[in-house]
């Protein structure tokens, strides 16, 4: 099954096959499949409970599918994700953050992104209780990265404060910041502008951009707002239900009329609702 | 009001911040290496137990305080190294390579019970925990030909190169180093990567995993570091006693340990000591009130338990950052002078947390 699933192209980061989960007796995904290009920024959509969540979930492997395969192009080459334990996707590059911000409430801003540099650790439990010179030249060799993506995400007036007494908007940043500091080649945004305000979306839009094109990182992301995701993705998956409805740019999917259905339900629901043609109203006629 | 000018990234990494450090804690390890000469004998012995208490309160205080994993069992690893500690050197062991001995037989323990916490959290892993502590205090008064069973076991004072530690002087220092190698390996450990994923594994479980921290091999790490550091204690515990038995080692030293880590304030290191200070401390206090109280309730027995008890509640309502928050809230008052206002150290709301994926 893996040799034929394996995708033949060298430009395909993430590579995701007819996946399923069911908890229970509920299919949350079916039969999903889709594949994330290297560099672009790819959009799940859908309203809620179509099982976006759960293919961030998968993909992160919190969960295990029940069917279906997930590849990914490793820093070693094509490997299949779903034989790797939870804690080694981040050493792949995959970095994600979290619908409800799931940040270290009682360490400073800065401990959350050291944090984030917990893959690239180079030292181990003996030198760390002496804190021998290696120790000490990592922590600011880790520290000058961590302070690349404050400057890259202008956060230098929180740095050093505790997590737990920042507003949500920043939070969202911090989060990012710390996912940012994986140096990740895959970033996975659940949400990324929920209770957000119109600026701090307008900001997290340019991010995403900075990320893509400066930074060069391929971005999977979750996300409702309709302006950020046809401002920033290059392609969008509308998912309902937990299946594929349709798959192509921000514009192609909009206009399809399964997502529209899928948000507003079918033509019979609002047709009666409609008035008979040539009865418009008569401030318009004139 | 002290701001600090930071010109290098070396400077966050220092253990002594600024030059107040230096001169306070220069001044406390100078009044605490000439207290044998200042101090009665009796008070010395009490600061020797304190600095044991101290050492068994930073290993509880890494895992509960910074992995955020609660031991109702404490004891047991207490007893753990106390019992490697009787036995070996009264085999003749040379008392360092006991000591190892000790600490590294209550690590391996401290893995064996940190296994429960891989699956369970909370209440459970106290229950967990707390059986452990139950079977282990059976082991030392029915495994009579190794522990010599209810009747206890004499000790011999320790001994290294030729010399007795034998004079509660000559003891104190032994206990002295060993509290000060403890905290600073502590201290390391908290500014390094390592401390970090504690800390992580502490907060958020889910974004720890997804950070890349190996959530079993952390969680078990922090239990047996606790764990030799509770057996060192146990060592130097029962060297201290001259004497020990299974019930030094029950629930009620488990919970005096968990108490003295949560009135000394969770989180901290200070409050290792703190704790410390407090649960040896507040048994002369309480004998000194006895006095002066209606003999109904001054001889009453279990006075202490009561008092412990009241104690505890009022910390948990009134000050949940214990003895050291009390401490930082009352500095930072003396700093601002007079500008403190009383809601600023008041604890924020943590915003919606999804509980779906804990």
């Amino acid at each position: 099954m893996t040799g034929t699933a394996s995708p033949m192209t060298d430009d395909i980061l993430l590579s995701a096959q007819n996946l399923s989960v069911r908890f229970g007796g509920v299919l949350a995904v079916n039969n999903v499949g889709f594949e994330v290009r290297r560099g672009e920024v790819f959009t799940l959509i859908g309203p809620n409970g179509a099982g976006k969540t759960t293919v961030f979930n998968l993909i992160s492997r919190i969960y295990t599918p029940t069917t279906g395969t997930i590849h990914y192009a490793g820093p070693d080459g094509m490997l299949s994700l779903t034989d790797q334990p939870p804690h080694k996707v981040a050493g792949l590059g995959i970095a994600r953050t979290f619908q409800n911000i799931e940040l270290f409430e009682h360490a400073s801003v800065l401990h959350n992104l050291l944090i984030g540099r917990h893959t690239r650790r180079e030292t181990g439990l003996w030198a760390d209780l002496l804190f021998t010179r290696r120790v000490r030249d990592a922590e600011v060799r880790a520290r000058e990265k961590a302070e690349e993506i404050i400057d890259f995400l202008d956060l230098q007036h929180y740095r050093d404060t505790l997590v737990a007494g920042l507003p949500y908007g920043v939070r969202k940043v911090v989060e990012l910041a710390r996912a940012l500091c994986t140096e990740p080649r895959l970033l996975l945004l659940d949400e990324p502008s929920s209770g957000l305000n119109v600026e701090e979306t307008d900001d997290m839009a340019f991010w995403i951009q900075d990320i893509q094109h400066e930074l060069g990182i391929t971005v999977l992301m979750v996300e409702h707002d309709m302006s950020l995701v046809s401002k920033v993705s290059d392609r969008v998956l509308a998912m309902n239900q937990g299946e594929v409805v349709a798959m192509g740019t921000p514009r192609e999917v909009q206009s399809h009329p399964g997502v529209i259905e899928a948000y507003l339900g079918t033509i019979d629901d609002v047709s009666n609702l409609r008035r008979p043609a040539g009865s418009a109203p008569a401030r318009m006629a004139r | 009001m002290r701001f600090l000018f930071k010109t290098s990234y070396e400077q966050d990494l220092r253990l002594a911040k600024h030059g107040g450090h230096l001169f306070w804690y220069g001044l406390l390890g100078l009044a605490l290496v000439v207290a044998p000469w200042v101090a009665p004998e009796y008070w010395l012995a009490q600061l020797t137990f304190v600095l044991i208490y101290a050492i068994v309160g930073l290993g509880l205080m890494l895992l509960a305080g910074f992995t955020g994993l609660f031991s109702l069992g404490h004891a047991a690893f207490l007893g753990v190294g106390a019992y490697t500690q009787a036995v070996l050197t009264g085999m003749g062991w040379p008392f360092a390579l006991s000591l190892a001995c000790a600490a590294g037989l209550s690590a391996a323990v401290g893995v064996v019970v940190g296994l429960p916490a891989l699956r369970v959290k909370g209440i459970y892993l106290g229950m967990a925990t707390l059986s452990f502590g139950f079977i282990v205090e059976e082991v030392f008064a029915r495994w009579e030909s190794v522990t010599g069973g209810n009747s206890g076991k004499h000790l011999v004072p320790p001994e290294i190169w030729g010399f007795k530690f034998e004079s509660t002087e000559s003891f104190y220092f032994l206990c002295l180093v060993i509290a000060l190698v403890s905290t600073l390996a502590i201290l390391n450990l908290l500014r390094s990567p390592t401390g970090r994923a504690f800390v992580a594994i502490r907060d958020s479980e889910i974004s720890a995993q997804s950070m890349g921290i190996h959530l079993a091999r952390y969680k078990t790490l922090s239990f047996s570091l606790s764990a030799a550091l509770a057996g060192i204690g146990g060592a130097l515990y029962a060297h201290k006693l001259q004497f020990i038995s299974p019930d030094q080692f029950n629930i009620l030293q488990s919970i005096d340990l968990l108490l003295m880590i949560v009135i000394g304030g969770l989180g901290s290191v200070h409050g290792a000591f703190l704790g410390a200070i407090f649960l040896i401390s507040m048994p002369q206090l309480i004998s000194l009130g006895k006095d002066w109280l209606p003999a109904s309730i001054g001889q009453a027995p279990g006075l202490q338990a009561v008092v412990y008890g009241a104690v505890l509640i009022l910390f948990v309502l009134f000050e949940p950052m214990g003895l050291y928050g009390r401490w930082l809230k009352v500095r930072t008052w003396l700093q601002l002078f007079p500008f403190y206002r009383k809601g600023l150290f008041k604890r924020q709301k943590a915003f919606q947390k999804s509980d779906r994926l804990k």
